[in-house]
């Protein structure tokens, strides 16, 4: 819905990408768009993500807004040479003669049975990469709005967008054209015993630990970190401050996660409000298992709720 | 047992390497001050290149990849394109983008390592130089692609040497603009050497040309000593692919006199008798000589001529030596449109720690 109001409004938005005209997405992302605005707008491009991010650059450069699609976050790897060397610097390197306001969409973890290399969350790697965002929604209200604020930015977005998120809630979105803001979190609960920050699909998981924790006396304060890059820490600080304990929840593996910047920001900036070491709940350092053993690497509610707990033993 | 499809590659040449005529003489090539115009041009690269390669060597310049023996391919393809158009270089075709207004000062500021080289005042759409193999060849094929959603007449051309033809990024460049027949030509410079890698190890290909046939697309070999030729040919397929005919491939034939880099040293890997026979083919040579039997030219013209260049390059290379240092805050300014909140304390850190600005 995001793509097609934007579309609508700004002549210069193009979506691109492997099967997104014609069959409207894997995921269905795009169905419809083609016939409402043609095939010059909405291109189903040859079988190739260098071909998708370089093409991208040469379009954003020269007038256009191309919103592009990579399959799986699985399939990036062949675009990251493009998203690395030209697209996040491509600003810094001309002083700003040229630009990139490029969004590539890929679907991102895993949870729904899907093939090898289909459910991937390797967001850190591109968490690193200076001059570029990287954006997760957690439910189809703020993917609209989120998609939205990616469009119409200036600059590179990587907008990572939840699998498990396509199907498993269902939200009336009120496609009004209303974006929602980057490089903030949303706080989704509020709470005063513990700050848990998490994002994408595993929101899910975090809030039914909430539900549970509620019934065990403990308040949570649930951030949605939404923006992964740049962090907007001021909102996690303000919370460890009021609650004293930080847990941190991702699917993506431990090593070097995002939740190791937050994790370190917060012990910089706010030692002194915490009351116990800062928890991580993670995917293992191991490869994303194939469906047989995907839901023993998500990390599950009771994972979430005995860490959570851990937090208050002595 | 039929065959399903075949292929040809044709070689283009107008003058051959002592100036003498081998095919007609293209209409441009009939207007006296139009080829004065190229000679001049590529005349002035070679004593702006000669220059900045001097500028390495006493510790004024960063790390420079020279152009020696590339300025009629360079100055050919400058020749034929549209202001309009929008060039995607790799990093040594210095002769075209001066044609096209990329000044002297931009270029020696840029491999002198500071950004601001690539903030080119004149072909404000012209993409700046690529470090990356070939991945420039997919920016051209983007704005292409702009350039036909958005209904204009314009077209994008990318430069890539023999060595980038190997690349996967060249191949999809060359598929994509091929199958939606966007307005973007290719033209590899085939100098003989990728570092230190001869170009019979790249490929099995005969010519590079032919890597067009894979594509769909059309491919031609040119004497890239021949600015005629290169001119005329480059022409041609810009011509066609602004009404519609879609992309091409050329081969452009030419030798690497230099070194690869300031960094590189060509006499660990090839022999002095190789650079000293493909001295004698070189592009100013011939062209030199057609001018003067068309009475065009003669020792005093090329005193004067070469004076006027090196004056033009010392005003330059005055004015690159005295632009001040970029500030600290120069890492920040255009990371993104508008500096995130989460990098203000970091730019305080820099600023700390950096050195004073002064000057300009």
């Amino acid at each position: 819905m995001a793509h097609g109001w934007e579309m609508q409004h700004d002549a210069k938005v193009v979506v691109i990408g492997q099967d997104v005209g014609a069959n409207g997405g894997v995921f269905r992302a795009t169905a419809g768009l083609q016939e409402r605005f043609g095939k010059d707008r909405v291109q189903d491009t040859p079988l190739a993500e260098a071909t998708i991010a370089g093409m991208s650059v040469g379009m954003a450069t020269h007038g256009l807004k191309p919103v592009a699609e990579i399959q799986f976050m699985g399939f990036l790897y062949p675009a990251l040479d493009q998203i690395v060397n030209h697209m996040s610097r491509m600003r810094n390197r001309t002083r700003g003669r040229l630009s990139c306001p490029v969004v590539i969409r890929m679907p991102h973890g895993g949870g729904i049975h899907a093939p090898e290399h289909h459910s991937e969350s390797t967001e850190t790697m591109l968490c690193h990469i200076p001059g570029i965002r990287v954006v997760c929604p957690s439910s189809p209200v703020r993917a609209y709005g989120l998609l939205l604020a990616a469009i119409r930015d200036p600059d590179p977005v990587m907008f990572l967008e939840p699998v498990r998120l396509y199907r498993a809630i269902r939200q009336e979105v009120n496609d009004d054209g209303q974006a929602l803001p980057l490089d903030v979190c949303f706080i989704l609960r509020e709470g005063c015993d513990v700050t848990i920050v998490t994002w994408g699909a595993m929101t899910m998981e975090t809030l039914r630990a909430v539900a549970e924790l509620d019934k065990r006396g403990i308040s949570a304060e649930v951030i949605d970190l939404a923006t992964l890059s740049p962090i907007d820490i001021e909102t996690i600080l303000a919370s460890v401050a009021k609650t004293g304990r930080l847990v941190i929840v991702h699917e993506a593996a431990r090593n070097v996660g995002v939740g190791a910047e937050i994790a370190a920001l917060v012990a910089e900036h706010s030692l002194y409000d915490l009351q116990a070491p800062i928890r991580r709940v993670t995917g293992f350092d191991t490869i994303m298992p194939l469906l047989k053993l995907e839901h023993e690497y998500i990390p599950s509610v009771q994972r979430i709720i005995d860490t959570v707990e851990l937090t208050f033993a002595d | 047992m039929k065959t399903v499809a075949e292929f040809k590659i044709h070689y283009r040449q107008i003058l051959g390497p002592e100036g003498e005529l081998v095919a007609p003489l293209p209409a441009f090539a009939k207007d006296a001050a139009e080829i004065l115009r190229m000679y001049e041009a590529m005349t002035l690269v070679r004593v702006f290149d000669a220059k900045a390669v001097n500028l390495q060597r006493t510790g004024q310049l960063g790390t420079y990849p020279s152009c020696l023996g590339h300025e009629a391919a360079h100055v050919g393809v400058g020749a034929a394109m549209r202001a309009e158009d929008v060039l995607a270089p790799v990093y040594r075709e210095f002769g075209t983008q001066l044609w096209r207004g990329v000044t002297i000062t931009e270029i020696l500021t840029y491999w002198g390592g500071d950004e601001r080289g690539n903030d080119f005042a004149v072909p404000r759409q012209d993409f700046a130089w690529c470090v990356p193999i070939a991945t420039q060849t997919l920016h051209a094929a983007g704005a292409a692609m702009a350039f036909k959603v958005l209904k204009q007449p314009r077209c994008a051309l990318a430069y890539i040497g023999d060595g980038g033809t190997s690349e996967g990024a060249f191949y999809e460049a060359l598929n994509l603009a091929g199958s939606r027949a966007l307005p973007v030509v290719f033209v590899i410079v085939n100098n003989g050497w990728a570092i230190s890698v001869p170009v019979r190890a790249q490929t099995a290909a005969q010519t590079l040309a032919q890597k067009a046939v894979s594509a769909g697309i059309p491919g031609v070999q040119v004497d890239g000593n021949d600015v005629f030729a290169v001119r005329a040919v480059v022409g041609e397929a810009l011509e066609a692919a602004r009404h519609g005919a879609g992309p091409s491939l050329i081969e452009a034939l030419t030798y690497r006199l230099s070194d690869h880099t300031t960094a590189d040293d060509a006499s660990r890997y090839r022999s002095g008798q190789e650079v000293k026979d493909a001295w004698a083919l070189e592009p100013l040579i011939r062209l030199r000589a057609y001018l003067r039997n068309a009475g065009l030219w003669g020792a005093a013209k090329e005193e004067s001529l070469l004076e006027e260049c090196t004056l033009k390059v010392d005003a330059a290379v005055t004015e690159y030596l005295g632009k001040s240092k970029p500030s600290t805050d120069a890492m920040f300014d255009h990371l993104f449109a508008a500096l995130p909140a989460q990098l203000r304390e970091q730019r305080l850190v820099a600023r700390k720690y950096g050195s004073k600005p002064s000057g300009n």
